[in-house]
């Protein structure tokens, strides 16, 4: 089974990143954009039985740090 | 003053921090590296050096506080022996949550190399005793994730505890309050960016790094 986490950066904390690239959306032209937040998209493929509390658990230990960062996990739909 | 310099893949300030213990302690350190669950006996202090430990993989220091050696310096430093992380040291000693707060990525998103002048904040601690507080010193940093953040009540509390050791005396990395260096709580953990150890002979252009040192071996030395 495929489950992805989504790392970002909690609200209120300065993104370097995402200012950077609203910037460079703009230099294209692209004028309509607001605000830009960079984050990771990280994909685990785990064994059955692997609980959603051990998800969790691997995000607080290792996946995200949450001084600056939110996580959200969405278990993926096998492909038909 | 015996001392260890830990190991990761990727460390690469390994060298000058045990030329520089070597220097001022007069002797060399244990160089140990990560996979090491066990530390050697009787150690005064750990230094966890810069680089890029892990390739920087997932966030600067995180793969590294996960190493096996982390659990043995996690002891010691509970045991009240010395802990000095120097750049990537710092984001290892945050990822390990030896340290509150967290590195990002620099204000500036550059990599900035250079000489920065530094306020010592707090000239209490064993790692800063030499220093005279509020003295201006030069120090070099070398680092793309830099810039530290923290909540408000953690800042306050670094700040009301005088916790925070060494201050940028400009902004250079969009770190909150301009903070380049923290104790914890007992006072035998410092964490800092600016390289203490590439500062410590003549031939490195400045010697400001050095009492640094100076202030370790003398703390030891009155515990001994």
């Amino acid at each position: 089974m495929k489950v992805h986490v989504f790392v970002t950066l909690k609200n209120g904390v300065l993104d370097p990143q995402g200012k950077a690239i609203h910037h460079a959306l703009e230099g294209l032209g692209f004028t309509g954009v607001n605000d830009v937040r960079a984050g990771k998209l990280i994909e685990l493929d785990l064994a059955d039985g692997v609980t959603d509390a051990e998800v969790e658990e691997m995000c607080r230990k290792l996946l995200a740090n949450t001084v600056i960062e939110n996580f959200r996990i969405e278990r993926v739909e096998a492909a038909a | 003053m015996k001392s260890a310099v830990i190991v990761f893949p990727g460390s690469n300030c390994d060298r000058d921090m045990a030329e520089a213990l070597r220097l001022v302690s007069g002797r060399a350190p244990a160089m140990v590296w990560h996979r090491e669950a066990e530390l050697p006996d009787r150690l005064d202090l750990i230094a966890i050096p810069g680089g890029f430990s892990y390739g920087d993989y997932l966030r600067s220091g995180a793969m590294a506080a996960q190493s096996p050696v982390m659990h043995a310096v996690r002891e010691a430093a509970a045991r009240g022996v010395f802990v000095l992380g120097v750049c990537n040291g710092f984001q290892v000693l945050t990822e390990a949550h030896l340290l509150p707060g967290a590195l990002m990525r620099n204000a500036g998103l550059s990599f900035i190399c250079r000489d920065v002048p530094l306020v010592v904040e707090n000239s209490q601690s064993a790692f800063t005793a030499r220093y005279d507080a509020g003295e201006a010193i030069t120090v070099p940093i070398a680092h793309h994730d830099g810039n530290y953040q923290a909540d408000a009540a953690t800042l306050d509390r670094l700040e009301g505890e005088g916790r925070v050791a060494f201050r940028y005396a400009e902004a250079v990395n969009g770190s909150a309050r301009r903070i380049a260096g923290i104790l914890n709580e007992a006072g035998n953990v410092l964490g800092m960016m600016p390289h203490p150890e590439r500062a410590v002979e003549d031939a490195h252009g400045r010697t400001d790094g050095r009492r640094l040192f100076e202030g370790l071996v003398e703390a030891v030395s009155q515990h001994a």
